[in-house]
C-alpha cells in the first residue's frame, strides 16, 4: 500500500518547509535512510532522511514550494501501484509512523490547535475575496494581496485581467508626466526572507516592545581586548562579540528573568544562557546561538562563535545551532550605525542592539571633559516578561561590568 | 425621440446573427424588426448548418450498415435513393425555419420581407419602394460561397457547398476543393455513401485553422476509409468533357497532375454580403469585402452595426449570435463587453471523427513564443469509447507553462464538439486544469478523456 510522506519538523519552532531540491525523482527506488530531498526551514536548508522504502511515485510538494509539517510531499509505494485512492485520501487523515512523528507534536495539541484555528481564520477571510483559481495562482506568483484588487468579473469576481491591470499600474506609474524608463523588479522571496517577515512580524505583533537606551564607556572593553589580543596572531583574536557576549551573560546571571520566554500562561526561565547574535547572510539573517555562555570562557565562547558563523556562511549550520537562543545580540557597529532598537527573537523576551564605538567628550564627575569610547546600546523588552525597572537594572549591571570587566568575576 | 423613427433597432437578415439579435433587442425593450429576402433562418438553418447535420446524421447511420451485417443481419440497399436522404435534409431545414417565424412572431418581432438596402443612416428602402426608419440598422447580411476564378460555380459539375446540399442524386466520385470544415464534412458525407471522394489543398495539411495533432487523426481515419487526400496541391484549371471535370493540379515541386471526377466541389471559403446593400449611400467602404467595425461592432456611423458574416471575425453561426447580442445589449444600454474575445470561440468539424477546439494551437503557440506545455490523450484510454467502438481521437489542452492558464483545446474524435465546452467553460472561468482533474467525472463517459487530459497537464495521468 502506498503511503504518503509528510512534511518533517526539522526543528523545534519549524511549521511550514521549502522544498530547496529534490534529490530523488518519480520512479527511483528509496530506503529508510536516505536523503531524499532538502527542506529549506526557518533558517537553514536541512535534508529530509526517509524512514519509508519503495518507489517515489509521485512528488506532490515541487521544488520552490512550500508545505506545512504534516503535509505530503511524496508518496512512496511498489513501483506501478495506482496511487489514485491515496491521491484523494483527505491532507489530514495522514497517520505518519512514529519516527516520522514531528519531534514536537507530543504535547503541544494547544499549539496544534491553535495553528489550525489561525489557519481556518485566515482561509475565511481568503474565501471572503472572490476570484478566479487562475487569478489567485498568478497572485500568489506575484506575491499580490488580492484585497487590493477590485474585481471586474461576474459578480465582482477577480479575474486575470484585474490583476494584469493591477501589475501594470502598479510598475508603470507614471511619475511626474514623464513615463518611466526603470522597472521596478519583481522578486519572489526566498524561503528565508518569508519566515523572517513571518517571525518579525509575530515577534513585534504578540510582544510589546519597549526599549531602553545607555550610553556605556567602551574604554576598558577595549583595553582588555587589545591586551589579550596582543601575543595572538590575526585570526585568532577575540572579536568584540565574544565579549559582549559573555558580559552581556554574566549581567543576564543577575536578572534572570531577562533570560526568559513566555509561553502561554507560564514563563519559562532557562537554566542556561543560550545566546544568539545575528548574523547578516546574502538572503537574510541567522543568530548562531553559543550555549551556556554563563559557564564558558572569553576564548571559548570567541572559538565557538567563529565556528558557527562559518557554518552559517556555508549554509551548513544544523538546525540546533541557531535556534532556541533565550537572549539575542544584533551587533550594528561595524556599520557605523549610532544606536538603533531591535525586534525581539523569539523564544527570547529580550533583545540588545549595539551601536558603533565612538570617541566623544564626556563631562565628567569633577566637570572636566574627557574622551570616551562610547558605545551606545538599546534593550528591546516584552513588557508582558519584562518590565520598566527589570530591564534598566539590568543594563545598569551590564554597563558596569563592561565599564569595569574585573566586575564579571564577581 | 423614439416616435421619430419606426423602429429602435431594423435588422437586415435573419441568419444565426439577425434573427438572435431581433429577439434580443425585442427581450430588452426595443421595438425591433427584421427584413428578410429569402427565407427566415438564413444559411445556417437553410442551407449550411443544420440540413449538413441532417446529411451527416443520416450518413452515420448508412455506415453502421457494416455493425448490422457484423452481428449477422443482412441489409438489403436495392430501394436506397439518396433523394430520400436529401428531402429529410430539408424537412429538418424547413422545421427550424418555420421554429424562427414563431419565435420572431413570440418576441413581438415585425418580420419585413423583401430585399432590404440601406439609403441613410436611419433608413432601409425595402424592394426599392418602401423606406422604413429606425434609430439603429443592424447589418447581418451573411455570406455565400466563395467563387475563385476559372471555377465558376454551374450547378452541375462545378458545385458550391449550396449546391452540394441540393444534389438528389449521389456522382460516382467527386473532387473536393478546399479542405477546411465544409469541405472536410462534405467528404465525410459523400464517402460515408459511397462516393470516391479526393481531396485537394493548397496548404500543407487538411483543415489549416485546426491543431496540426487533430487535423492528423481526421487526415488518417479518412486514408483508412478510402478517401483520397493531396495536400499541398495547387489547382491549375478545370476543364469539362464528356460528362465528366478534369482538373489539373500542381504539387509543390511543379509537377503537374489530372484528376478526373463525375464533380467538383469547390469549399474554398465564403464571400461577405456586402455588395448590393447600399453601404455606398452611407459611405461605407469595405474591406477584403468586409465591413470595418469597431466596439460593439458599430461602423463609423453610430447608427449602423454590422455582425457575423459580413465583418471580419470568424465566420461562425454562433459568433454571429454572440454579436448580435452585444450589440442590441450595447444599444438598450447595458453594458456588454465591447467585443468577443478570440480565443473564447468554439469551432466545430462535424465529421466523423468529429473535432472541437478553441484557442491557442500548439502551432500558434509556438509562434507567439509562449511558454506552454501540452498534454494529449487518446481516445483508447477511455473505457467508454473502446465499449463503443469509438477509439480513433485524441484530447489536447495547452497550458501555459507559468500560470497553468488554459490556452486552447483541440480534440479530434466521438463527441468532441461538444466535449470541448467543459474545458471552454473552465477556461472562461479561468479554471485551472486542477479544478477539472479533481472534479469527479461519470464512469464510464468520453468526458472522463477531458477529466484525464487535464490530470496529465497536472502530471498524474492515471490511466495512460
Amino acid at each position: 500500500m502506498a503511503e504518503k510522506l509528510p512534511m518533517l519538523a526539522l526543528s523545534p519552532t519549524m511549521e511550514e518547509g521549502i522544498i530547496a531540491n529534490w534529490l530523488k525523482k518519480e520512479g527511483d527506488k528509496i530506503s529508510s535512510g536516505d536523503v531524499i530531498c532538502q527542506i529549506e526551514t526557518d533558517k537553514a536548508t536541512m535534508d529530509y532522511e526517509t524512514t519509508a522504502e519503495g518507489v517515489i511515485l509521485k512528488i506532490v510538494v515541487h521544488e520552490g514550494e512550500k508545505a506545512m509539517v504534516g503535509d505530503t510531499i511524496a508518496i512512496v509505494g511498489a513501483k506501478d501501484e495506482n496511487i489514485t485512492s491515496v491521491l484523494e485520501e483527505p491532507q489530514n487523515a495522514k497517520p505518519a509512523k512514529p519516527s516520522e512523528m514531528p519531534p514536537e507534536k507530543t504535547g503541544s495539541i494547544d499549539r496544534e490547535y491553535d495553528k489550525n484555528a489561525r489557519e481556518s481564520e485566515t482561509e475565511n477571510r481568503k474565501e471572503q475575496i472572490k476570484a478566479s483559481p487562475l487569478a489567485k495562482n498568478i497572485a500568489r506568483q506575484h506575491g499580490i494581496d488580492l484585497s487590493l484588487i477590485r474585481g471586474t468579473g461576474p459578480e465582482g469576481r477577480i479575474v486575470k485581467t484585474d490583476i494584469e491591470k493591477y501589475m501594470k499600474e502598479k510598475t508603470g506609474a507614471p511619475v511626474s508626466g514623464i513615463s518611466p524608463v526603470l522597472k521596478d523588479q519583481v522578486v519572489e522571496l526566498s524561503g528565508k526572507r518569508k519566515i523572517i517577515a513571518e517571525r518579525m512580524t509575530e515577534s513585534m505583533f504578540s510582544a510589546p516592545h519597549f526599549y531602553l537606551k545607555i550610553k556605556i564607556n567602551a574604554g576598558s572593553m577595549l583595553n582588555a581586548r587589545n591586551k589579550l589580543n596582543a601575543p595572538l596572531d590575526d585570526k585568532n583574536k577575540i572579536s568584540l562579540n565574544a565579549f559582549l557576549i559573555k558580559f552581556t551573560a554574566e549581567a543576564i546571571k543577575k536578572h534572570p528573568v531577562i533570560n526568559s520566554s513566555l509561553k502561554g500562561d507560564t514563563l519559562t526561565l532557562h537554566a542556561n544562557i543560550d545566546i544568539g547574535i545575528a548574523v547578516e547572510l546574502k538572503d537574510g539573517l541567522i543568530t548562531p546561538v553559543v550555549r551556556n555562555c554563563a559557564g564558558k570562557g572569553i576564548i571559548q565562547i570567541d572559538r565557538e562563535l567563529k565556528q558557527l558563523i562559518e557554518k552559517a556562511r556555508n549554509n551548513t549550520i544544523r538546525n540546533d545551532e541557531f535556534t532556541g537562543a533565550t537572549f539575542t545580540i544584533s551587533n550594528l557597529g561595524s556599520y557605523a550605525i549610532d544606536e538603533f532598537s531591535a525586534i525581539i527573537n523569539p523564544p527570547g523576551s529580550a533583545i540588545l542592539a549595539i551601536g558603533k564605538i565612538s570617541k566623544e567628550p564626556v563631562i565628567s564627575e569633577d566637570n572636566s571633559i574627557e574622551i570616551q569610547s562610547v558605545m551606545r546600546v538599546t534593550l528591546s523588552c516584552d513588557h508582558r516578561v519584562i518590565d520598566g525597572a527589570t530591564g534598566a537594572k539590568f543594563l545598569a549591571e551590564l554597563k558596569n561590568i563592561i565599564e569595569n570587566p574585573v566586575n564579571a568575576l564577581l | 425621440m423614439n416616435s421619430q423613427f419606426n423602429y429602435k433597432v431594423l435588422v437586415i437578415g435573419t441568419g444565426p446573427g439577425g434573427y438572435v439579435a431581433a429577439i434580443r433587442a425585442s427581450q430588452l425593450g426595443l421595438k425591433t424588426a427584421v427584413v428578410e429576402k429569402d427565407k427566415l433562418g438564413g444559411v445556417c438553418l437553410n442551407i449550411g448548418c443544420i440540413p449538413s447535420k441532417s446529411l451527416i446524421y443520416q450518413a452515420e447511420v448508412f455506415r453502421s450498415i457494416k455493425q448490422l451485417e457484423h452481428m449477422g443481419a443482412k441489409v438489403d440497399l436495392t430501394g436506397f435513393n439518396y433523394e430520400n436522404v436529401f428531402n429529410k435534409s430539408r424537412k429538418s431545414a424547413d422545421t427550424l425555419s418555420k421554429g424562427i417565424e414563431y419565435l420572431l412572431k413570440k418576441n413581438n418581432v415585425d418580420v419585413i420581407s423583401g430585399e432590404g438596402v440601406i439609403t441613410g443612416e436611419h433608413e432601409v428602402t425595402i424592394n426599392r419602394e418602401k423606406q422604413i426608419s429606425a434609430e439603429n440598422i443592424v447589418i447581418a447580411t451573411g455570406s455565400r460561397p466563395k467563387q475563385i476564378p476559372g471555377f465558376e460555380f454551374d450547378g452541375e459539375y462545378v458545385l458550391s457547398s449550396t449546391d452540394a446540399l441540393f444534389i438528389k442524386k449521389l456522382p460516382k466520385s467527386m473532387i473536393i476543393l478546399g479542405a477546411g470544415a465544409i469541405g472536410m464534412e462534405f467528404a465525410h458525407i459523400f464517402n460515408a455513401f459511397g462516393v470516391d471522394v479526393h481531396i485537394v489543398e493548397l496548404m500543407d495539411y487538411i483543415l489549416p485553422m485546426e491543431d496540426r495533432e487533430t487535423a492528423d487523426v481526421l487526415h488518417k481515419s479518412f486514408l483508412k476509409r478510402g478517401i483520397k487526400i493531396s495536400v499541398s496541391t495547387k489547382a491549375v484549371s478545370l476543364n469539362k468533357q464528356n460528362g465528366l471535370v478534369e482538373l489539373v493540379t500542381e504539387d509543390k515541386d511543379g509537377n503537374k497532375d489530372s484528376l478526373q471526377a463525375d464533380k467538383i466541389l469547390v469549399c474554398v471559403g465564403r464571400t461577405p454580403n456586402t455588395d448590393n446593400i447600399g453601404l455606398e449611400n452611407i459611405n461605407i467602404e469595405v474591406e477584403k469585402g468586409f465591413i470595418p467595425v469597431g466596439d460593439y461592432y458599430r461602423t463609423k456611423l453610430n447608427s449602423v452595426y454590422a455582425i457575423g458574416d459580413a465583418i471580419n471575425t470568424p465566420l461562425l453561426a454562433h459568433v454571429a449570435s454572440k454579436e448580435g447580442e452585444i450589440v442590441v445589449e450595447h444599444i438598450a444600454g447595458k453594458n456588454p463587453a465591447p467585443a468577443i474575445d478570440p480565443r473564447h470561440i468554439p469551432s466545430a468539424v462535424y465529421s466523423v471523427p468529429e473535432i472541437g477546439s478553441f484557442g491557442y494551437t500548439e502551432e500558434k503557440a509556438k509562434e507567439a513564443g509562449i511558454d506552454y506545455k501540452k498534454a494529449v490523450i487518446p481516445y483508447k484510454a477511455s473505457g467508454k469509447s473502446i465499449a463503443v467502438e469509438h477509439t480513433e481521437g485524441i484530447v489536447k489542452i495547452i497550458i501555459d507553462s507559468k500560470t497553468n492558464e488554459i490556452l486552447g483545446a483541440h480534440i479530434a474524435g466521438a463527441g468532441a464538439a461538444d466535449l470541448i465546452h467543459e474545458i471552454l467553460l473552465a477556461k472562461t472561468s479561468e479554471l485551472l486544469p486542477q479544478d477539472i482533474a479533481t472534479m469527479i467525472h461519470a464512469h464510464p463517459t468520453l468526458s472522463e478523456l477531458v477529466m484525464e487530459s487535464m490530470r496529465a497537464a497536472c502530471g498524474w495521468a492515471v490511466h495512460i
